[in-house]
């Protein structure tokens, strides 16, 4: 998802990187290039304008850090940016804490409304609420009927007045329904509508003022193009809706719409939905969408981060020994306090590049990094100095002391021998040692 | 094409009409603005542009040569500009839908059954376009058969039912879950022993991203081929007149699985939109046929480019 996003940023970043500072003119071009990319991202123009403006003059007005390369410069501007337009942090479903939570869906045809009204009930009924789906699209052919399928298949009432072509009453008779049988969650599924229909918009307004609802939720197809914020303009001017919901975000849409809706509508974006089974939902999490847009990882966050925590000296030395080929488990084992020092290790990969697209799959577990500490922490310090000497009863020794198997402790002392046989290879280079460390800890 | 004979080109002026504002308004108000001419207004027509989901090659394109013709040009009232770009945007729209040829792909009469097979994203419009064509067809003359080989979506069946019966024809239809291409062969060998004239496939919504549905279309075109060699006669894709740029992608991938003979732009009956039915077309030299303008049967029209763009220019 948005990898297209993702590479075109990186091509648009290349021509800064590379040069030694940030100017009017390396600026400018990038900015030219990021334009293009926002635009065809699908962000609106105003939207694309004003968020460029920004960056430019932000990378301007500042320094450009010696540790960082203007690339990385830029990254951190653009990522920090994206994740404040996407909605900051992410934000959550609002219930009715005294009454039935009324949820009322709208958005244009063909955005997936019907698929996702499921998808939610189900979330919220794993979530221990009692939840009824009502069918009130009146409109497109069999639309009560796949919400019936769709019930059924979770096992989820549906509310329906087939003879009924009268989506207000509908909508009312459900909540007094629900409440009637001790439901506390009611699901409006609407039909699809145009922004520029006047009679379908008043239905939905009457629909809202009937019901009262607890949260508007706009459903949004990723795959929307420049008219997508005139469209959640609309209606938003027409029912205040309180949350967004980006659907077929399994695809390779680049998103753009839901940067530009987050800008013109200041309304949080709630849920990414991600495939037509009932389980692909997700919180939305705009710092996700952020750096899975620049993909690029968050370099500069992670100098930064490193640069915080770590002694430089110490950072140095143990570079000097790597390279010298003198880095012994001690020096490991200090290498691994620095990095849990830094944070979660997913966080951390996250920021390395090229690994961002993949961070899912990476699937580290952190678990390891306290085993392979145990195991270290159970050798005598000249085991440590000197790995060579670890002979069968010695690992099993330590496999019995740090509560590991002997497979464990093996896999450790195979690993280190395989770093520092790769350390070799490297030349040195101050900028990227981080990384270089990072690239060749394997957690597996 | 033969079908759509009388259509109805008010509809068309209507439906763009919302599109024709923004672009017009758009443009005189940023030129009336001005006093005099300058890069500003450039700027705010490459808005207009845009926003229109024109593309940014197309926008630019047209910004281009219009200012180089405005360079030259002497008279430099409100109206002058005006007319400078609007020959400048027909140029270069005309164009890119230049390849356009909205005539069918074969010959109906000796090529029988007529094998139209639909596809597209979820949610494109593609059953409703099936609705659609079908009433067309058979207004226009011809037995006409649907098969629902969209097996997967709920109540797909029931849909696709209401919309034959709208139309007042025959389909063929299996439970859900059902192999879909096991009901393109008995829809196939229905119509040849019926001697059906058309047979239109409705197909599963897929996103170009899903390798394994992207293979079930090849297959349905296999099935297709060993039932009625010449089939099918037409693959059209169906896009929302909504997305953005993705559509490109859209028609680049489906085009590797089954060559496209047409694309059809479904809900251009929103707001200012449009533009990207030129983009598509320029870049992936396939014709436009059908453009959605509302929900009911009869809001299919013919796609013929000067007719849509002078119903832009209007
Ligand atoms: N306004 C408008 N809505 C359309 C048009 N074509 C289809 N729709 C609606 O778009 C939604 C999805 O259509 P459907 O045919 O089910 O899409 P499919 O999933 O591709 O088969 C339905 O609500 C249709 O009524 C059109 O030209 N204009
Ligand atoms: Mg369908």
């Amino acid at each position: 998802m948005l990898e297209d996003l993702t590479l075109k940023f990186d091509k648009a970043l290349k021509k800064v990187t590379g040069q030694g500072r940030l100017t009017e003119q390396n600026i400018s071009d990038t900015m030219r290039e990021l334009r293009r990319v926002l635009l065809d991202a699908d962000v609106n123009y105003k939207v694309a304008k004003s968020f460029i403006d920004d960056v430019k003059e932000r990378a301007l007005g500042k320094e450009v850090l010696a540790s960082v390369s203007p690339g990385q410069h830029i990254t951190k501007i653009l990522y920090d940016r994206l994740t404040e337009l996407m909605g900051g942090s992410m934000s959550e479903l609002t219930i009715n804490p005294t009454g039935p939570t009324v949820i009322l869906m709208v958005g244009l045809q063909g955005s997936g409304k019907t698929t996702f009204s499921a998808k939610l009930a189900k979330y919220l009924k794993d979530r221990n609420r009692k939840v009824l789906l009502t069918a009130a699209d009146v409109y497109r052919p069999a639309a009560k009927d796949q919400l019936k399928t769709l019930g059924k298949q979770i096992s989820i009432p549906v509310f329906s007045i087939d003879e009924s072509k009268d989506a207000v009453t509908i909508s009312e008779e459900s909540v007094k329904y629900a409440k009637e049988n001790n439901l506390d969650t009611i699901i409006i599924d609407t039909a699809g509508r145009l922004h520029v229909d006047e009679d379908l918009m008043n239905e939905v307004k009457q629909i809202k003022e009937t019901v009262n609802p607890t949260e508007i939720l706009f459903v949004v197809d990723s795959m929307s193009g420049q008219d997508a914020v005139n469209s959640a303009k609309a209606f938003h001017d027409a029912v205040y809706f309180d949350g967004v919901v980006l659907t077929k975000l399994d695809g390779d849409s680049r998103g753009g719409a839901a940067l530009s809706i987050k800008a013109v509508v200041d309304v949080p974006i709630k849920f990414s939905s991600l495939g037509e089974k009932l389980d692909s939902i997700e919180i939305f999490h705009p710092d996700r969408l952020a750096s899975r847009i620049l993909g690029k990882g968050d370099v500069v966050s992670l100098v930064e981060k490193a640069q915080a925590q770590i002694d430089e000296k110490e950072a140095e030395d143990l570079e000097k020994k790597l390279l010298s080929n003198k880095f012994d488990l001690e020096d490991f084992l200090k290498q691994i306090k620095m990095i849990k020092k830094m944070g979660s290790i997913q966080s951390l990969l996250g920021m390395i590049p090229g690994l961002g697209a993949n961070i899912k799959n990476a699937d580290v577990d952190e678990k390891q990094l306290v085993k392979v500490e145990s195991i270290i922490q159970s050798m005598t310090k000249q085991e440590r100095k000197t790995p060579k000497i670890l002979n069968g009863s010695r690992r099993k020794r330590i496999a019995r002391g740090s509560g590991n198997t002997i497979q464990d402790v093996n896999r450790l002392i195979k690993q280190f021998n395989e770093m520092n046989k790769m350390m070799k290879m490297f030349k040195s280079n101050k900028n990227r040692k981080m990384l270089k460390n990072f690239g060749n800890l394997k957690f597996n | 094409m033969a079908i759509l004979k009388n259509i109805n080109f008010n509809k068309l002026k209507q439906g763009l009409s919302k599109t024709k504002d923004k672009l017009f308004t758009g443009i005189t108000e940023a030129i009336s603005t001005k006093a005099v001419f300058d890069e500003d207004i450039l700027d705010e027509l490459e808005e207009i542009l845009i926003t229109s989901d024109i593309g940014m090659d197309t926008a630019m394109k047209i910004i281009h040569n219009t200012r180089a013709e405005l360079y030259y040009l002497n008279d430099r009232s409100k109206e002058a500009i005006i007319s400078t770009l609007k020959n400048e945007m027909k140029t270069v729209l005309l164009n890119a839908i230049q390849n356009t040829d909205n005539s069918d792909s074969t010959d109906i009469s000796t090529n029988k059954p007529y094998v139209i097979l639909v596809v597209g994203v979820n949610g494109a419009g593609k059953t409703t376009t099936i609705g659609k064509l079908a009433y067309n067809y058979k207004k226009a003359g011809y037995s006409v058969l649907i098969g629902s080989a969209d097996t997967f979506r709920a109540a797909a069946n029931e849909q696709l039912d209401i919309w034959a019966k709208r139309a007042d024809v025959e389909i063929v239809q299996k439970e859900t879950g059902a192999d879909p291409s096991s009901v393109v062969y008995e829809t196939l060998n229905i119509a040849k022993s019926e001697n059906t004239d058309i047979v239109l496939i409705d197909t599963a919504g897929r996103l170009h991203t899903k390798s394994n549905l992207m293979k079930e279309l090849e297959k349905i075109k296999t099935v297709m081929g060993k039932v009625v060699p010449h089939a099918p006669n037409e693959v059209y894709l169906v896009v929302d007149g909504n997305s953005g740029q993705n559509v490109l992608v859209q028609a680049r991938e489906f085009s590797k699985v089954t060559e496209l003979t047409g694309l059809i732009v479904t809900k251009l009956d929103g707001t200012a939109k449009g533009g990207v039915v030129f983009q598509i077309s320029a870049q992936q030299k396939i014709p436009i046929k059908y453009i959605g303008v509302g929900e009911k049967i009869e809001d299919l029209q013919d796609f013929d480019a000067s007719k849509f763009i002078e119903a832009l220019f209007d």
